[in-house]
């Protein structure tokens, strides 16, 4: 980056060899939150000597240079040479998928491709998380953050999938701080669903509304499962029956910290009928199951059939008040009473799992792997690959005040990001496909998830987008929805079938969103093209843009001659079926 | 020049690739084509092994269906009753069943580890407890591989899964991965609605784009790409889709199995088994009962279960197809023999059953106990890994067959479990 958005920590902009490009100034401008001042102390270091030709590039960015030294520290170790750099419309092309979750539209690849200042990626990072693009940044990551939180397929009585994303729309719209983020999820109370006939909408609430209860017993034993999984990066489920078999979870503690749930109660809300038609997450006294509110205890069983106690204690030991009251004040003045969710959120702020969970799970995010797999099962029993470089970010992001738009601007000005994702010599053993820790030598490629194609693909068509916010996502969850394989069972475990196989092929080839995608009605994209004056040439040229970020190679042109001559004349209709083919192509498909 | 469409054809290929005579680069492939065809239409009949895998997701209290424990603390309220299989009783709510039972092996003395969903499906499936860095194929990828060659002329993808949660190919690639199905047989996005000529024609641009990108060496995932869309070429143009049109069975057939998603399930597993996939499941979820378990069995789940299941076997064995044909029936774990307060039983994975039949086992047996509450495995017990080796040795497949994982890693198929020696002559 550039300069980042805090004052006291605002330096110059300059280019890799200490040449400040004179319209670096400009770009300048555009980035959110730069101060003045900046302009002003860099153009005092032009002509200054700095970091000599071969040297990283940092941006200037203390933790981009702190992660280009970590990533290359591992590459030294393990004797891999790092894969050249991507071109400049492969780069431009990942960056837009992974932060706002679709292609760059032609004039937007063009724009950056014919940039030539050096700190041209900077810049458009900084455009892509700054205002301009704020509504397709909340909903690339509200889309991944709704999966995260709540599953693919969870739309029920208990669970709004419309609320849990407008709540995530507007966190995630302000950049709200990641430790307020979580806190306002972990500690919800409210109505799930937004009903103009319901006060107390809270969309957070969507989090837990669903985890409270398993088969009609309110034990908030997902709530506990989750919560752990997601905002510690421990995975604690399988010790609510057991000690863990090969890591350190003793069965108590799964109890122990499910016991800060026991306060909470997801209240169904009938509306007249017998149907639930709401959830309303409340906090209330606990009596605990020794009916001794003072001593709020809860009952497990251990597996030779003894029952134990537990009482809230977070995972590092920390114990809070046993009393199952909430918050209060008796007459003479006495306070008495916790909010034991609260309490919960606080221990979870403070503890070095937080950051290190949230920075693995967004570093994962852009590399297709994080510092262990999965990304949310630490332990001793999976050690991380770069531990340095994980708990150094965590630490940063720490100070950086859980600002996530700042990690992710870290991460994606590093070396590493701009790496090719070809495999060569010197890097083909680094390969976590093979079972291999992954040392980021080369961008790992991968499938777009479906969501992220879904957008792609109205970009690259430039479709009809006055739909916006939950018109939207409603009509993407319907095309979504194909692909999701539900298992059945409790705890709504679902997958996707959007996993390279034959049925997502078949969908490419044929399904609807690809029938409207390659149609040539008028006014239509394929229609705009054909009819738009162009040359041949700059015709295909254009398609090759909008989807490959690459114009066509001269054996493409070859081929695309040959169809246009086989459909004797009928150009509209050889683009349609060249447009087919590169949007059923490997390349288009893969983040590459 | 490469091309998606070398492989043999059915009916619907031959007219397709008439029409694209005129595509030079198709021309060559397109004559082997009908030779190829007319070779194999000899052997379409021929005899072929293959798997049915009924798979309970969920966790079915096994106690409750295959080894009751009447009269106990933990038995519940159903009654065992005998079978056509000499001393071997089952749940009364089977009494289907029971009339094939001299099909089938019962083996009651299961005892897994692993009672979370996601790792028992995943256990049971593959012999292999979930690990972070290797992904292990599952039963049917497994099967389909090595039972892929006996059928060439297969365009049906090896491995259907009807229904659902199947565990995937891991290692093995996309190209054995589950082709998954609902139980009216209906395949998504199938037809394109354009003339052959303008098909071949898309396709040849689009394996130039295909082949540039592969050929610049960015690893698996782009040759995969590839292989995958081969299969999908043949599929769509295949009249061996056929198979999957479960509706057109005669009514009685259909009625035989039952008017359920389960059932049609089953039947479709025959149609494909008939015409050469070798591996097949059939899902049927909903055993997970936290609560009220013995109305939610005796009125919904077990007559469901025990009709399909039931016509499925007695089929196979009628059309002289059982012998080369396994059918095994499990969950990835069973339920508590203590019936917690709410009428239900919970995770269980200690003690349990599954249910095998056809193929070379032995029928008509009980192998293993378990003590009087179900609490235990008497004597020796069987894992995930034993099962899979017994089903594999039944199918005739080698238990030294070695897969190389991703990393390098020799694999022994079945983790090297044990030959469940009792199931077999």
């Amino acid at each position: 980056m550039i300069a980042t958005e805090r004052g006291d920590r605002a330096v110059p902009a300059r280019g890799v060899c200490g040449r400040r490009d004179a319209s670096s100034s400009r770009p300048l401008q555009i980035v959110q939150g730069v101060l003045a001042t900046s302009l002003i102390v860099a153009s005092t270091l032009v002509g200054m000597p700095w970091r000599c030709a071969g040297a990283v590039e940092h941006f200037d960015n203390p933790t981009v240079a702190f992660i280009n030294e970590k990533v290359a520290t591992g590459w030294a170790e393990r004797d891999l040479k790092p894969a050249k750099p991507a071109t400049d419309g492969e780069w431009c092309r990942r960056v837009h998928l992974d932060l706002i979750g679709r292609i760059p539209t032609v004039e937007e690849l063009q724009s950056y491709v014919g940039d030539s200042t050096p700190m041209k990626r900077a810049v458009l990072v900084a455009r892509l998380l700054g205002d301009d693009y704020v509504d397709e940044y909340a909903r690339h990551w509200t889309d991944v953050w709704t999966t995260v939180l709540i599953g693919r397929d969870v739309e029920n009585e208990r669970v709004s999938r419309p609320g849990m994303r407008q709540w995530l729309r507007r966190a995630l719209s302000r950049n709200m701080p990641y430790d307020q983020f979580m806190e306002e999820l972990v500690t919800a109370t409210g109505v799930n669903t937004n009903r103009r006939d319901v006060d107390g909408f809270n969309g957070a609430t969507n989090f837990l509304s669903g985890k409270m209860e398993e088969m009609g017993v309110a034990n908030g034993v997902q709530a506990t499962a989750k919560t752990a999984q997601i905002f510690l990066g421990v995975q604690v489920q399988c010790t609510q029956c057991h000690n863990h078999p090969f890591n350190k979870g003793k069965q108590n503690q799964f109890w122990e910290l499910n016991a800060f749930f026991r306060q909470a109660q997801a209240l169904r809300r009938f509306d007249g009928t017998r149907d639930v038609r709401w959830i309303e997450l409340v906090d209330g006294d606990f009596p605990g199951e020794g009916r001794d509110p003072q001593e709020a205890e809860i009952y497990y069983e251990l597996r030779n059939g003894l029952m134990k106690v537990a009482y809230p204690v977070f995972i590092d030991g920390t114990e809070i008040s046993r009393s199952g009251y909430l918050p209060a004040v008796l007459e003479d003045g006495t306070a008495y009473g916790v909010n034991r969710r609260a309490e919960l959120a606080k221990l979870i702020k403070t503890s070095p799992n937080f950051p290190r969970a949230i920075v693995n799970r967004i570093w994962a995010q852009f590399f297709g792997y994080g510092f262990t797999r999965p990304v949310d099962d630490f332990g001793d029993h999976n050690p991380p690959s770069h531990p340095d470089l994980l708990d150094g970010l965590a630490e940063r992001l720490q100070e950086s005040s859980f600002d996530l738009k700042e990690l992710m601007r870290w991460i994606t000005l590093s070396e590493a990001y701009a790496l090719s994702s070809r495999t060569t010599a010197g890097n083909a053993k680094d390969d976590p496909l093979m079972g291999e820790q992954p040392m980021f030598s080369r961008f790992y490629m991968r499938q777009m998830q479906a969501e992220q194609l879904y957008e792609s693909l109205l970009t690259a068509t430039q479709a009809d987008r006055s739909r916006t916010g939950e018109d939207a996502a409603k009509a993407k969850d319907e095309w979504l929805s194909q692909f999701i394989i539900a298992f059945g069972t409790d705890e709504g475990d679902d997958a996707t079938m959007f996993n390279g196989s034959i049925p997502q092929v078949l969908m490419m080839f044929n399904g609807d969103l690809v029938k409207a995608a390659t149609a040539i009605g008028k006014g239509g994209f394929l229609d705009a093209i054909a009819t738009g004056g162009l040359r041949d040439e700059a015709k295909l040229a254009k398609l090759y843009e909008s989807a490959l970020a690459r114009g066509p190679t001269p054996k493409e042109l070859t081929a695309a001659k040959r169809l246009v001559a086989g459909r004797r004349g009928d150009v509209a209709g050889a683009l349609q079926d060249i447009w087919w083919a590169v949007l059923n192509s490997n390349e288009f498909i893969l983040n590459h | 020049m490469s091309r998606f469409l070398d492989l043999p054809a059915g009916m619907s290929r031959r007219h397709f690739v008439s029409h694209l005579a005129g595509a030079a680069a198709l021309a060559g492939p397109a004559t082997t084509f009908t030779n190829t065809l007319m070779a194999n239409a000899a052997d379409l009949r021929k005899r072929h092994k293959a798997a049915i895998l009924l798979w309970m997701g969920g966790g079915p209290s096994t106690m409750d269906l295959w080894d009751l424990k009447p009269g106990t603390v933990t038995g519940g309220p159903f009654k065992p009753i005998s079978t056509s299989a000499d001393g071997v009783q089952i749940c009364e709510h089977l009494p289907l069943m029971a009339q094939q039972m001299h099909n089938m092996a019962i083996v009651r003395s299961m005892s897994t580890r692993e009672a979370d969903h996601m790792r028992g499906r995943y256990y049971m499936h593959t012999g292999y407890v979930p690990n972070p860095n290797v992904e292990h194929p599952g039963y049917g990828s497994v099967i389909a591989r090595e039972l892929a060659s006996q059928v060439p002329d297969l365009e049906i993808p090896p491995f259907v899964s009807v229904g659902g949660s199947s565990v995937g190919a891991g290692f093995l690639g996309m190209t054995w991965a589950p082709f998954v199905v609902d139980s009216n047989g209906n395949v998504r996005n199938l037809d394109m609605g354009i003339d052959p000529t303008r098909l071949g024609q898309r396709l040849e641009m689009l394996a130039t784009i295909e082949d540039r990108f592969i050929g610049e060496k960015r690893g698996p995932s782009a040759d995969e790409h590839k292989r995958v869309l081969e299969k999908t070429v043949r599929l769509m143009t295949s009249d061996q889709m056929e198979a999957f049109k479960v509706r057109s069975e005669p009514k009685g057939m259909l009625d035989l199995y039952g008017d359920t998603a389960f059932g049609r399930g089953c039947l479709m597993a025959r149609r494909l088994v008939e015409r050469g996939v070798p591996f097949v499941e059939v899902d049927l979820g909903g055993w997970d009962m936290h609560n009220d378990i013995f109305t939610t069995l005796a009125d919904r789940k077990l007559p469901e279960l025990d009709k399909a299941m039931s016509a499925l076997v007695g089929d196979l064995a009628e059309r002289g197809m059982l012998d080369d044909t396994v059918v095994m029936w499990m969950g990835e774990f069973s339920r508590t023999p203590t019936i917690n307060g709410t009428a239900g039983r919970d995770h269980w994975a200690r003690s349990w059953s599954v249910v095998v039949g056809g193929g070379g086992f032995k029928r008509g047996v009980t192998v293993g106990e378990t003590s009087s509450d179900g609490r235990e495995v008497v004597g020796e017990s069987y894992s995930s890994e034993d099962l899979m080796a017994s089903v594999l040795k039944s199918l005739g497949i080698s238990l030294e067959t070695t897969f190389t994982a991703k990393n390098g890693r020799p694999m022994k198929i079945a983790n090297s479990g044990k030959v469940i020696k009792e199931l077999f002559a």
